[in-house]
């Protein structure tokens, strides 16, 4: 079977990814910056499908996507977007912001030229049939620890949600 | 050419779907079937259920436009079509208009994994229920969109409605879904599956159906999830969203014409949609019934009469209906109509008989008959549930089904451990 996996598909979700990231910081409206992040992560998950990272992929969709997303989206509607609109947009973080994209751009080019040496010349050959399984037992096995304490960090939140959202507890 | 038609050719000695064997000829011809076949399953649906609803409640239904109102969808269609397109001046236009094509493409996507058969599946994913699960997630999407776009109340309103009810009880739902891929696991190697072919594989493998598995667990895990895809899909008793006598429509009060038959299209698409999901994941997929208790070529033999016998049937009806028709000459063009459809049935079940036929069908059949009968508990829930408040909505979702779910699927997992290590004979 043919890989699709080809630099074209990668060159065009990178577009869009990029696109749509610009698009994020760009549009006045926050439902529109909203819609455009959804873009970007739907084209990030397709990138990891290129990847042959399935199971990164779907949960991206699910939880990113149609979760997260969603919960954002539902936040900004109540917002009253007219006032919003005619906010004077302002910035006084020019220094920080040219320091921080220059040192990240720095680091890419470096990486760019001395890329051969840092990473493998070739791709793990993973199974694909087995990434799912292979996930997990990493996960339950291996990164338990971390895993659990996620879990917790979680709780934690859901709790403090709980406790500001409900007067009388 | 001749490079093409051999490329063609390759696909149908190969045995598996399409998407596997990285056909993308017959990719394309698989997905305008099942686009097509979606779509007419939607058109019948909406004559369905007009008809069985009309029943219910001691109506006709339609009866005006073609037989016993068989061309009624049609002629909605066209309305529809021809209806003016508004959109409201203060309305977000872009996202208006890119809402309802969301959803459809939400609602139509998931039907790429879905296994009509071994081979009959446009293709199968190593990860495909997460996918149908995620893809079919990204419908609040266009739903909020719709909502929020319009620049109105009540479509904002009922898309927080919708969209509030579709995220509580996808985890629930959820639940449901990982104790029925846990089921998957109980073979030698011990390694389950997310595919959907592979899901009906291991049914096949374990000779028995998830609905009776672990006997009282795997029908919980099936009630949970056929709860949840009613609330899902925004269908009665959890219809709130779209509450005629309190909201005008919900999300889609400010669509009109070929916008709002786009949002009617998705809403059937994915009612099919999660109905598939469940009958792969519970009801076993393609297999017909008792494949092992029945089994043998005899038992085969006679199984594979089913999808004409059907067919036959209904064509039967058609006649009586016809010979019942009233003899007034008004009625003339009604009752030729009528007993054309007839023929029509006849015909299709006459050929669904030719082994050669039968033998590639039935797969699909047993599939198709067993959403058939989802579908058509969708229409019997709405002619009998009154509708739910909101909060009642939520506490079923949340306080109800969650902790039902979280039980079942420890105790799923408790009892195939067991049966893994302990009791293994």
């Amino acid at each position: 079977m043919a890989p699709i996996a080809t630099p074209f598909f990668f060159y065009l979700l990178a577009a869009i990814m990029l696109i749509g990231g610009i698009l994020v910081i760009m549009c006045r409206n926050a439902v529109h910056s909203a819609l455009a992040l959804i873009v970007t992560l739907l084209a990030q998950s397709a990138i990891y499908l290129m990847l042959y990272a399935p199971f990164v992929a779907g949960v991206q969709i699910i939880l990113y996507a149609g979760g997260i997303m969603v919960l954002f989206l539902f936040v900004i509607m109540l917002v009253n977007i007219d006032r919003a609109l005619k906010e004077r947009q302002f910035n006084s973080q020019w220094w920080v912001g040219i320091i921080a994209a220059t040192t990240l751009g720095g680091l890419f080019i470096a990486v760019y030229t001395k890329g051969k040496s840092i990473f493998p010349e070739r791709i793990a050959s993973v199974a694909e049939a087995d990434n799912t399984q292979r996930v997990a037992s990493l996960l339950y096995g291996q990164y338990m620890f971390a895993f659990e304490i996620a879990s917790l960090l979680l709780l934690v939140a859901i709790i403090g949600a709980v406790v500001m959202a409900k007067k009388r507890i | 050419m001749n490079a093409f038609v051999q490329y063609i050719e390759s696909y149908l000695t190969s045995n598996v779907t399409p998407g596997a064997a990285g056909n993308m000829f017959w990719a394309s011809i698989y997905i305008l079937i099942v686009f097509t076949g979606v779509s007419v399953g939607v058109i019948c649906m909406n004559w369905l259920e007009r008809k069985v609803l009309a029943h219910m409640q001691v109506r006709l239904g339609p009866m005006r436009v073609g037989p016993h109102g068989l061309l009624q969808p049609f002629a909605d269609a066209l309305k529809l079509l021809l209806k003016e397109d508004i959109i409201p001046a203060r309305a977000d236009s872009v996202i208006f208009w890119s809402a309802p094509f969301i959803v459809d493409l939400a609602a139509f996507t998931v039907f790429v994994v879905v296994p009509f058969g071994p081979q009959h599946a446009i293709t199968d994913m190593n990860i495909g229920i997460l996918f149908m699960l995620g893809v079919s997630s990204l419908s609040v999407l266009g739903i909020v969109m719709a909502g929020w776009a319009s620049n109105s109340h009540y479509p904002l309103i009922g898309a927080l409605r919708s969209s509030a009810q579709m995220v509580s009880y996808e985890v629930a739902m959820g639940f449901a879904v990982v104790s029925a891929i846990l089921m998957t696991s109980l073979n030698a190697t011990g390694t389950g599956t997310l595919s959907m072919i592979g899901i009906v594989e291991a049914q096949k493998a374990q000779a028995e159906w998830f609905i009776f598995k672990f006997f009282p667990l795997g029908l919980i895990a099936f009630f949970i999830f056929t709860v949840a895809m009613v609330a899902e899909t925004n269908r009665a008793p959890f219809d709130l969203a779209e509450a005629e006598s309190e909201l005008t429509a919900g999300f889609h009060t400010e669509y009109s014409g070929f916008r709002w038959s786009l949002f009617f299209l998705a809403e059937y698409g994915a009612m099919m949609a999660v109905s598939s999901i469940a009958v792969t994941l519970w009801l076993g997929g393609w297999l017909r019934p008792f494949p092992n208790w029945l089994s043998g070529s005899t038992w085969d033999s006679i199984f594979s009469y089913f999808p004409g016998a059907t067919f036959l049937f209904l064509a039967t009806l058609c006649f009586y209906e016809t010979a019942r028709m009233p003899k007034h000459p008004y009625f003339r063009i009604q009752t030729i109509g009528l007993a054309v459809f007839g023929a029509l049935l006849a015909l299709i079940g006459l050929l669904l008989f030719v082994p050669a036929v039968s033998v590639r069908i039935q797969d699909i059949f047993w599939f198709t008959a067993k959403v058939a009968g989802f579908m058509y508990l969708y229409i019997w829930y709405r002619g009998t549930f009154p509708r739910y408040r909101f909060d009642q909505l939520m506490r079923m979702g949340w306080k109800v089904l969650l902790p039902i779910g979280l039980g079942t699927l420890i105790l799923t997992a408790g009892v195939a451990l067991i049966q893994q290590n302990l009791w293994r004979p």
